[in-house]
């Protein structure tokens, strides 16, 4: 048993952050809600990097990693809230020709759903219903986008019919899916509460009330110490999850799924207030990026959804 | 990352079960909870079962006597021996978690002759006197005075939260030496005979009605200076180093235990009357115990990390205080839905009638010793804010 980040991983995670960083800076995923909310070029030097790649076999010009390497990496994208359907790409790379070398977008909505995100910007779009996965054109679906939507990174669309499509691969390409999808989405929101967390401490270090940095104060102290509980939470049911997705025979992969979807988005969604909160007045601001965590939280957390049903599912192992 | 268990793990699991199943249903039954030399006979007995058979002191190192198991195999033996319901470590706790372990870093060679192999065998037990009533939270602020008087300290003034006391050999002492030196400078860690004149015990009535702590009183005890474990004034040091000692494991037993009474709890919620239907058919309910087995499970992943940090790195890493704010959170939460479930049938420490709920409600109390007993929450939040975050302090 090792469960912490062994050496590949420890080297993926720096790989993928030396990457991230400086590129896309904060600025940068602000400038994509001007476009139709991917940049291309950061999209293509992504692809290069293996993002959507990483888990093919490499006869296939994968990398031929695991659920494990594919988490480290989803869990600085989402600290770094790089917008664009990243989660629904990944998954589809080994479905679609061109996906996996960033020509392609694929964006994902639950079969059932009457909202779309990122449907402008997408090539292809993936209905996914527990026992089969559909694509259809994104150019077939009639629906209204919104003006305002919630999160500013993450455009969504008002489709009242979704279209019927074409079968997308074999039948258990679906809960593969499923729970791939969930929990590279997970890994997202744990590397946004572990954001929020980092903008909390430094603002609470730097902003001076009463005489001393607000963060010397236990009443903001403490807000700090709690977000840092849930993400650390969080990431250990997200990394066991991911670990249980590679390794089948440990048993209980749904209950670990649930869990780490769960206490994920819970944990960005809570974060992403408190960050807002240790912020003041400021942080209700459009110009202070906090509301941009707590938004793409809200978002993230809507494209796995169905948390009432995960909540009963793992009720039944109590 | 991996989850795996290696081979020799989980053949150790395997030994170590198949002597649970052997030896568990052959105990006496278990004594009466206010029958405190029952209690110590009762658990040092299963020590010295433990002992014969191998299982004493496994996570001390080989040169103390113990079995130098890594941290993995001792997070399997308290998980397996939890599982299997044998005893607690109970009234050996002091002795096999704080007092051994720090004796043998940092005392010497002829105390640890002397003491060890008495805390292996189940032989001695001991009691832990640190704090003080003006001396909680902020420990290293003690005052129960120790002067020296040729090769003996002369110990008076009071300690409270002392655990079995009334049934401990020797008793881990924090007494202050010099009063005049910055107040973690002047403490010494010292090891107290507790059959010595002038000690007084006065059992403290906890709100679950037990009586495992006590208050205790010290006028002119004299302790031989051979007794002294490390050097006089460096007793704050002596006592952390049983801090960096449990390696992550801390909680293990709990949380195994926590896990199986939810498992108990949803079984009476899938059984009591609701309406027309069960408890279980609230959704409201239902789905809380849905996030606590959730919660439970990040924990036991929580717990496999910090054991994973500690084997790689010798010491825990910063999870300790992360996990017991969590794991404090958990216990208010399954004991407040507990209560909220029971309600009438909440209303006894027993079970009333048919209605198993007895032990939910003994939880629901238990749950507010741990969010303030080795460190309250808001201790932790600090820890976990200055420590971990960098915060600045207050002070």
């Amino acid at each position: 048993m090792f469960f912490d980040l062994d050496e590949d991983e420890r080297a993926l995670q720096e790989g993928i952050r030396d990457l991230l960083a400086g590129r896309v800076t904060m600025d940068v995923v602000r400038a994509a809600a001007d476009t139709d909310g991917v940049d291309r070029l950061l999209w293509a030097e992504l692809a290069d990097a293996g993002v959507f790649a990483l888990r093919l076999p490499e006869a296939e010009g994968g990398l031929g990693l695991g659920m494990t390497h594919a988490t480290v990496v989803f869990e600085e994208l989402g600290r770094c809230l790089v917008p664009g359907p990243l989660v629904a790409t990944h998954a589809a790379a080994r479905l679609i020709e061109g996906v996996a070398t960033g020509d392609r977008i694929v964006t994902a909505v639950a079969g059932g759903s009457g909202v779309i995100a990122h449907l402008a910007a997408a090539d292809d779009l993936v209905v996914t219903r527990p026992e089969v996965l559909r694509i259809a054109r994104p150019d077939d679906v009639v629906g209204v986008a919104a003006t305002r939507p919630l999160d500013p990174l993450t455009p969504v669309h008002h489709v009242p019919d979704l279209p019927t499509g074409q079968p997308l691969g074999e039948q258990a390409a679906a809960p593969a899916w499923q729970r791939e999808a969930a929990v590279l989405t997970a890994a997202q929101l744990l590397g946004l509460a572990l954001r929020a967390t980092d903008m909390a401490v430094a603002y609470a270090k730097q902003r001076e009330q009463f005489g001393k940095p607000i963060g010397a104060f236990q009443a903001v102290k403490h807000l700090c110490a709690d977000m840092l509980t849930r993400a650390e939470v969080a990431r250990a049911a997200v990394y066991s999850a991911a670990v249980h997705l590679d390794d089948p025979d440990l048993g209980g992969v749904d209950r670990a799924v649930d869990a780490a979807v769960v206490l994920a988005a819970e944990a960005a969604q809570r974060n992403g207030k408190a960050c807002i909160q240790v912020h003041g007045g400021m942080g209700f601001t459009w110009e202070v990026d906090a509301h941009l965590v707590l938004k793409r939280a809200m978002a993230l957390s809507a494209s796995i959804g169905a948390n009432d049903e995960r909540l009963d599912a793992l009720a039944a192992t109590a | 990352m991996d989850l795996r268990y290696t081979e020799a793990e989980e053949q150790f699991r395997s030994t170590l079960r198949s002597w649970l199943e052997h030896v568990l249903p052959t105990l006496p039954p278990e004594p009466d909870r206010d029958d405190w030399a029952a209690r110590r006979a009762w658990d040092t007995a299963w020590q010295r079962q433990l002992f014969d058979a191998g299982y004493a002191g496994l996570n001390w190192p080989v040169e103390a006597g113990g079995k130098g198991a890594s941290p993995t195999e001792h997070l399997i033996f308290l998980e397996e021996t939890e599982r299997a319901g044998a005893p607690y470590v109970g009234t050996n706790f002091v002795g096999l978690l704080h007092a051994g372990p720090t004796i043998n870093a940092v005392g010497t060679p002829e105390q640890k002759a002397a003491r060890l192999p008495k805390i292996l065998s189940g032989d001695e037990v001991w009691c832990q006197g640190f704090s003080e009533p003006n001396a909680g939270s902020d420990l290293a602020s003690l005052q129960c005075r120790a002067v020296r008087d040729g090769d003996h300290y002369v110990v008076s003034g009071q300690k409270i939260w002392t655990s079995f006391a009334q049934v401990a050999d020797w008793c881990e002492l924090l007494v202050r030496t010099d009063p005049d030196a910055p107040k973690h400078k002047g403490i010494t860690w010292l090891m107290l005979d507790m059959t010595t004149p002038g000690i007084q015990i006065r059992p403290l009535q906890t709100i679950a009605g037990s009586g495992e702590f006590s208050e205790v009183f010290f006028d002119d005890v004299r302790i031989p200076v051979s007794n002294r474990v490390g050097d006089e004034n460096d007793g704050w040091r002596v006592a952390m180093v049983t801090f960096s000692f449990e390696r992550g494991t801390a909680f293990v037993g709990e949380l195994v235990q926590t896990r199986l009474m939810l498992g108990r709890f949803a079984d009476l919620c899938r059984k009591l009357p609701k309406g027309n239907a069960t408890v279980w058919d609230d959704p409201g309910i239902r789905r809380e115990v849905g996030h606590l087995a959730a919660e439970l499970d990040a924990l036991w992943a929580l717990t496999k990390r910090n054991v994973t940090q500690a084997s790689r790195d010798g010491v825990p890493g910063v999870g300790g205080s992360v996990f017991k704010l969590a794991y404090s959170e958990v216990r208010h939460k399954l004991g407040d839905l507990g209560m909220r479930v029971l309600g009438s049938s909440g209303l006894a420490l027993d079970d009333l009638g048919e209605v198993p709920g007895g032990e939910h409600v003994r939880g629901w109390i238990h749950a507010m010793s741990i969010s303030i007993a080795a460190g309250t929450s808001q201790i932790q939040r600090n820890i976990v804010g200055e420590r971990i975050l960098g915060l600045p302090k207050e002070r």
